[in-house]
């Protein structure tokens, strides 16, 4: 699903320059379930940004499901993270005078989808991440946990080919981090492919497979035994 | 892009940010409230300018006789000049090529009765071309004519509002009024432009005045016609030839300011049209001022939009908008904003204009203030579009936001 290849990212500031990403290589197949760890600044969420094509590598071929991103322009961009990637961010990133459904419909405003049809798919992903009664709730009137599942929910209402989610239990208490995990693991379950940035052990060992970066280059890459969320909510 | 989609996705954010379009939508409103106000009382300036003039033809001369301030030709200073009827049997002679019309008027305030109904009334003894220097408006009868003159009748045309006064709703026209002791018949109404004054007069032969005052041939006033085609340069050389033929006629100084006054109404008119002109202009100049700020307050506050709503936009991007979907989104939200409430800046400001009509004629000299609806319109498109041009920047920027920089973490 996804394969990187010696990538490179240096962020210039002034006549400094910073190395961030020293030679990546790695590969995802569909279905895994991988977190990233590492120190914070060890250049975690440049990889994702770049997995993600928010931000584009220096150096080095990066395939995703196939297709060779590579000197694309910003529309092209645009329209492939609305088809292939969902993100899920650390401090949620809804849009705070659009209700929960509205929020999770956007994605698919973008792909032109009817408005109709769209608020149907819209309620029927909040309704797995069981915020249907919230639907037409501000997002200020949600709690962390329940925007994040919003957040998640419209990650996955363009169902993408992956979802990258960049801390999402960085701003939530540990139930409330679990209850996320529990959904992360749900939507895993049913094939999709899903990378989860982190520094905290437990969200890492509810993965499958833990990626290890320092310094700019992965240090560890091991398979591990799926902790169940659901065990602590 | 111009999808019913698009513009409901612009309709909701519109609604949902109420304070933002309500701040961008009043600057723009008030922009083109002022403007029209504005330009419309400065019309109304210039109409009033128009009227002072309108009511009265503009090929004529009013001469005054006066006092003279230094002797001359063996005459001391300090003589009062007078004007008799062979001056004006002179003027017609000599400038006859220059003329259409000579006459004089000798006003007398007179107390005027019919019947139980009593007033004071202004009388204007006069000939019958008098008519056309006054613009005067026959609406029932006749006026003077020159068997009238001759036979130094009794006849009287009254102005419609002193008809109005003393018949009530009964017909004047050959009914008798006393006219200061002398019993006039009236023969015609009158309407005139100038305002209610104006039509508070009664005009009577100027031949019998002068029986009625001792059998006199003085005149107040010569009022001389002259010919249209003069033109303005014509009217400024007939004016001072005939200065100097009066001057020379009753021995008063050529350099004497006080001996004779002569009002030239095609110079007055010249000079207060110019004067109006340049207020029109200074007046438009400070209403595209305010159009001009109006869009650099609208670029402002897209300035200011898009950095509020920068973290926005690089989440709708990071879930695909692509740089056309925001700088369209951005650019639509603008124009629709600044569209709808520069025409109802445009509306109000119209709407005030008709309502002050004439309410400020009076005290401030503003007749009829208006706008063009072209003129208004275009203002209004003007600024829209500048309002576009001025949004386009920001909006570019705003696509060109990076969704990672936007989405950053603080
Ligand atoms: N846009 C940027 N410009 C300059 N430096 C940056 C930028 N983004 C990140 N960095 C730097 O790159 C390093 C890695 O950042 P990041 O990938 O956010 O780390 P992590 O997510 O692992 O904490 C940090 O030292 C950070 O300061
Ligand atoms: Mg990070």
């Amino acid at each position: 699903m996804i394969e990187i290849k010696d990538l490179h990212k240096s962020y210039k500031m002034g006549s400094n320059s910073l190395h961030v990403l020293k030679g990546i290589n790695f590969s995802v197949d569909k279905g895994e379930l991988v977190a990233i760890m590492g120190s914070s600044g060890s250049g975690k969420s440049t990889l994702l940004n770049i997995l993600g094509m928010l931000d584009v590598a220096d150096t080095g071929d990066y395939t995703l499901d196939g297709v060779p991103i590579k000197d694309m322009n910003e529309t092209k961009a645009a329209q492939y993270r609305n088809k292939f990637l969902g993100f899920v961010f650390q401090s949620f990133n809804l849009i705070n005078y659009k209700s929960a459904m509205e929020n999770v419909a956007l994605p698919l405003y973008y792909q032109r989808m009817p408005r109709k049809e769209r608020q149907e798919k819209a309620l029927k992903y909040l309704d797995q991440v069981g915020l249907k009664e919230w639907a037409t709730h501000l997002p200020s009137e949600l709690s962390g946990g329940q925007k994040q599942r919003v957040a998640i929910a419209r990650a996955m209402a363009a169902e993408p080919k992956v979802l990258l989610a960049d801390e999402p239990t960085g701003a939530l208490d540990s139930t409330t981090s679990y209850e996320v995990m529990d959904l992360i693991q749900k939507i895993n379950d049913e094939g999709n492919t899903i990378l989860v940035v982190t520094h905290e052990e437990d969200i890492a060992h509810m993965c499958k497979r833990i990626v290890h970066l320092k310094d700019g280059v992965i240090v560890e890459d091991k398979k591990v035994k799926q902790v169940r969320a659901s065990a602590y909510v | 892009m111009f999808s019913r989609d698009t513009w409901k996705e612009i309709f909701e954010t519109i609604q949902k940010n109420k304070l933002r379009t309500f701040l961008t939508g009043f600057t723009v409103a008030l922009g083109i409230f002022i403007f029209v106000s504005l330009f419309g009382m400065g019309n109304g300036l210039n109409n009033t300018f128009a009227k002072f003039f309108g009511d009265d033809a503009t090929n004529v001369l009013y001469l005054f006789p006066g006092r003279t301030s230094i002797p001359y030709k063996g005459y001391k200073a300090n003589r009062r000049i007078e004007f008799e009827n062979d001056d004006l049997a002179a003027i017609e002679k000599d400038f006859e090529m220059f003329l259409e019309y000579v006459t004089p008027r000798i006003t007398r305030s007179a107390l005027v009765k019919y019947k139980e109904e009593s007033d004071n009334y202004s009388t204007r003894a006069v000939a019958p071309p008098h008519l056309f220097a006054e613009k005067t408006i026959i609406m029932k009868g006749r006026y003077l004519n020159e068997m009238d003159i001759a036979g130094k009748t009794k006849y009287a045309v009254i102005g419609r509002l002193v008809e109005q006064d003393l018949f009530k709703d009964a017909d004047a026209i050959g009914e008798f009024i006393d006219v200061g002791g002398s019993v006039f018949k009236v023969i015609g109404v009158f309407q005139d432009d100038g305002g209610d004054n104006e039509e508070r007069r009664i005009y009577i032969p100027y031949t019998t005045r002068q029986l009625i005052e001792k059998a006199t041939d003085k005149v107040d006033q010569i009022i001389v016609g002259f010919k249209p085609e003069l033109g303005y340069a014509g009217a400024m050389a007939f004016e001072s030839s005939i200065s100097k033929y009066i001057r020379n006629r009753k021995y008063i100084s050529p350099n004497d300011p006080n001996g004779l006054f002569i009002r030239n109404v095609a110079d007055q008119l010249k000079q207060n049209q110019q004067f109006a002109g340049v207020l029109q202009i200074i007046i438009s100049g400070i209403a595209f001022a305010v159009i001009i700020s109006g869009i650099i307050g609208i670029s402002n506050i897209m300035l200011f939009v898009v950095k509020e709503r920068t973290k926005e936009i690089g989440i709708r991007k990071a879930l695909g908008a692509t740089p056309k979907n925001v700088t369209s989104t951005i650019l639509l939200e603008s124009v629709f904003i600044t569209t709808i409430s520069g025409f109802v800046g445009m509306l109000i400001g119209v709407g005030l204009l008709r309502f002050i009509g004439n309410a400020l004629e009076e005290d401030y000299f503003i007749t009829d203030p208006y706008i063009n609806i072209g003129t208004a319109i275009f203002a209004t498109i003007l600024l829209v579009l500048c309002g576009t041009i001025a949004g386009y920047v920001p909006a570019r920027r705003a696509a060109r936001i990076k969704p990672i920089v936007a989405l950053r973490d603080e």
